[in-house]
């Protein structure tokens, strides 16, 4: 689609607001701004900066991943054995086409588009809710393979790999000397972190989505004022981001050998 | 001395407090307890402050009476670890981080830099209510039977081997640390997005310069403890290895992990210390602040060195002498920047004409503390000495001299200073410096002979010692209680004045600041016109103009 209408809507929106410095402000205009502008880059900067502050407190999990990958190589790469790279690369796409969906949205408050905004915004629910049903699958997995990390974590599937077949049938592991075994539990540790951690951002967002939804039915997103849909937007991608780094990470350590 | 002043209060027989201001504005406690004003939340904040130091502060006269002899004899050792564990908890986290910035950076950001309000003013209130959750957190936990693992949560002490609150206190901290996030994302959005026509980055007072520094490092550094202890709290409930070393988890990463927070938070805590410093001195020198832009970036220098310091707390912890090598001189540099401070501060005073009102007494204060505090910084930074003098009362005279010394000085400096602006009036000068004096002493008293004890190899966080010591424990605790009525002293005499000050006026101490050139207390909307910055920031010729022409403008409306 030829990007023209967007480009005509949007100087028709800076001429609109131009008009509103003269006389009356918008009513989503706060009392503080000069101008909705001002108002605008004020909360997109907050958000790219509260962006940061999530880079930093995942930061510290991808710290203690890339200590403990280098220690426990081993260790690390038996435990992503575990992972299901079919479900994770099913997940993965699932986040991505919710993040084009999201982008739609954001699209479409811009071009105050309200009914396509409902639409892309439901879509993305769904396929955030999608994720987290992914999710779940995968985590029950490992609930019953006793690879929770805690009192009842299970080194089997590590000391004796052919105890677990199906998993042995396609990477023909070696069995781990007991102490390296051990490690799999910090591998276990890092990836109910990461992902948890990923996963309280996802039902967050999912939260937020969901009162959005009713509100661009009534319209609230679609008469100029958008920074708040786009601001989320910024927050849905950069979910959507860590997950990638997490996909790669956790799921295909070994992938190049 | 009371002759030599440079106040200029307005004629008391005829001068009121402006009817329409941000007090008055609005009544009943909903008001205050909804409200989107950064002017009002700082009250709140200043409200609930005074009461966790006060907490903090009766728990460390616990700690100076327990010390008074060298037996164990007013509390059990276990009740003393936790009294001075929760000591530093509510001192740090429920005061020294959110003390300046969230209140007088709150109150004065947007007036210095000509906005109406921050630009989050909901952000604004809800980091006040998450700083409330957990202050009152942490007074649960101290009800209910307190923690032990001193403010450091070090594990594996924190995650395996105390049965005390550790969960509770460590969410309170994180709670805590949301606040702190949140205020300085504000600050940050502010300083950029909304300063005045004319108020170019080197117009900004130096205040709203280390206020900025600090929210960088608010903004980076308190996630990573946030996630530490999200590690801790997993460690101690589920069971999981990150920090456990018989699963094959290192505690030094939680070391790193924490310190990576827990160093620049001593920098959160004294930067905006700095910027109150700046303004008091350049305002009673009557003197542009020599070197502004060295100064202005020194804040900033200090936020980028202060991310690259952090293993300097680990230093007999076993990290690798390589890494204590490149540490110790990377910690050295920090010295840098601060001393440009200090000199850049001694040179405003030189030829200044300076005047001795309580905010520059307070000024002084931190001047000389903050040296001795920060030199001995140097000591502990040299990897050699560190190893005779960390964990022993050096370092609690280090900290205590840049931490009490060097900000709770600036703090009260601060307070006094903008006292006129946020109430209207004025708090009473003798018994105000008398109390800066009170509180110089006492504070020498009790921190110089915790050096020497250091020195002489007194452990920290026992509740006994060796007889020899006693002497210089004495002094310690004397000068406790003199430093008590020094604190207590300001409390009574500021509320005495809401009554009973006299009216301040606009700019009672002829500073040049935006603040200054609106009436106090300030409009809800802080200027009754959009202000237009233009001059440098302390001018004070432009202020001795803007004055001459308006008492030009009095006589021809007279005449």
């Amino acid at each position: 689609m030829p990007d023209s209408p967007v480009m005509a809507h949007k100087t028709d929106a800076s001429s609109e607001s131009a008009d509103h410095s003269h006389g009356q402000h918008p009513p989503y205009l706060r009392h503080h701004f000069e101008s909705v502008e001002q108002q605008a880059d004020a909360t997109n900067f907050a958000m790219w900066l509260f962006l940061l502050t999530e880079i930093m407190f995942f930061g510290g999990l991808f710290t203690a991943y890339l200590i403990y990958r280098n220690w426990y190589y081993p260790a690390f790469v038996a435990g992503s054995h575990q992972l299901n790279v079919i479900w994770g690369t099913t997940n993965t796409v699932v986040l991505i086409l919710s993040s084009f969906t999201m982008a739609m949205g954001v699209w479409c408050a811009e071009t105050q588009r309200r009914k396509g905004l409902v639409l892309c915004l439901i879509l993305t629910f769904i396929l955030g809710l999608g994720f987290l049903g992914i999710k779940t699958i995968e985590y029950s997995e490992k609930i019953e393979k006793h690879h929770v990390p805690g009192f009842h974590y299970s080194l089997q599937s590590f000391v004796d790999p052919a105890s677990d077949p199906e998993i042995f049938k396609e990477y023909h592991d070696k069995p781990l000397r007991a102490d390296m075994a051990r490690h799999t539990e910090v591998y276990f540790s890092l990836y109910f972190l990461m992902t948890g951690m990923h996963a309280l951002h996802m039902i967050i967002g999912i939260c937020i989505l969901g009162f959005m939804i009713f509100r661009a039915r009534a319209g609230a997103y679609t008469s100029g004022h958008v920074t708040f849909v786009e601001n989320f937007g910024l927050y849905w991608h950069f979910v959507d981001i860590i997950w990638i780094y997490l996909f790669a990470l956790l799921y295909l350590i070994s992938r190049h050998q | 001395m009371s002759t030599n002043t440079i106040v200029s209060l307005p004629d008391q027989s005829t001068a009121r407090i402006p009817k329409d201001n941000f007090i008055t504005r609005e009544n009943g406690l909903l008001s205050w307890l909804l409200t989107g004003d950064h002017k009002r939340i700082a009250i709140l904040y200043l409200i609930s402050l005074s009461f966790f130091f006060f907490i903090g502060g009766a728990l460390a006269g616990l700690i100076r009476l327990e010390l008074l002899t060298p037996q164990t004899d007013l509390m059990a050792t276990d009740t003393y670890n936790k009294v001075f564990t929760m000591h530093g908890v509510i001192m740090i986290f429920f005061f020294l981080v959110p003390s300046v910035p969230a209140t007088l950076g709150n109150f004065l950001i947007p007036m210095m830099i000509g906005a109406k309000d921050l630009a989050l003013p909901k952000i604004n209130l809800l980091s006040w209510y998450l700083y409330i959750a957990g202050g009152i957190l942490a007074i649960y936990t101290m009800a209910t039977g307190g923690v032990d693992t001193g403010w450091t949560f070090t594990t594996p002490l924190s995650t395996h081997y105390v049965n005390t609150n550790v969960l509770t206190t460590g969410l309170a901290a994180f709670i805590a640390g949301f606040s702190s996030i949140f205020t300085g994302l504000n600050f940050i959005v502010t300083i950029h997005k909304m300063r005045a026509p004319g108020m170019t980055w080197f117009r900004l007072p130096l205040f709203v310069w280390s206020h900025y520094a600090a929210s960088i490092l608010m903004v980076l550094a308190t996630p990573v403890v946030a996630i530490a202890i999200v590690l801790v709290a997993l460690e101690r409930t589920l069971g999981i290895g990150i920090f456990d070393p018989t699963k094959g988890g290192d505690p030094l990463l939680f070391q790193h992990l924490f310190w990576f927070y827990s160093h620049p938070a001593v920098y959160i805590m004294i930067l905006p210390g700095m910027g109150v410093i700046s303004e008091v001195i350049s305002n009673f020198s009557r003197k542009r602040v020599f070197g502004y832009t060295a100064v202005a970036f020194s804040s900033v220098a200090i936020a980028v060195f202060g991310f690259f310091v952090w293993a300097h707390h680990m230093f007999i912890m076993g990290i690798s002498n390589y890494a204590v090598l490149v540490f110790s001189l990377l910690t050295m540099l920090v010295a840098v920047p601060s001393a440009i401070k200090i000199f850049n501060w001694t040179f405003t005073l030189y030829k200044g004409s300076i005047t001795f009102e309580t905010p520059m007494l307070y000024a002084f204060g931190f001047l000389g503390l903050f040296t001795i505090g920060g030199m001995t910084g140097v000591f502990l930074g040299t990897s050699g000495t560190d190893i005779h003098l960390t964990e022993t009362y050096f370092i609690v005279a280090h900290f205590h001299f840049v931490m009490v010394g060097g900000m709770l000085m600036a703090f009260l400096s601060g307070l006094h200073f903008w006292w006129p602006k946020i109430t209207g009036r004025m708090y009473p000068e003798k018994i105000s410096q008398m109390a800066a004096v009170v509180t110089f002493i006492g504070f020498n008293l009790t921190f110089f002979p915790q050096f020497i004890l250091g020195t002489l190899g007194m452990p920290r966080r026992y509740a006994s010692y060796p007889p020899e010591f006693q002497v210089l424990n004495v002094f310690s605790t004397a000068g406790a209680t003199i430093l008590g009525v020094g604190y207590l002293l300001p409390v009574l005499y500021l509320l005495w004045s809401l009554k009973y000050g006299a009216i301040a006026g606009n700019n009672p101490w002829q500073a040049t600041g935006l603040e200054w050139q609106t009436q106090s207390p300030p409009l809800t909307e802080n200027f009754a016109v959009m202000p237009i910055m233009d001059h440098e920031a302390y001018d004070y010729e432009w202020l001795e103009h803007q004055t001459e022409a308006s008492k030009a403008t009095e006589v021809t409306s007279a005449g």
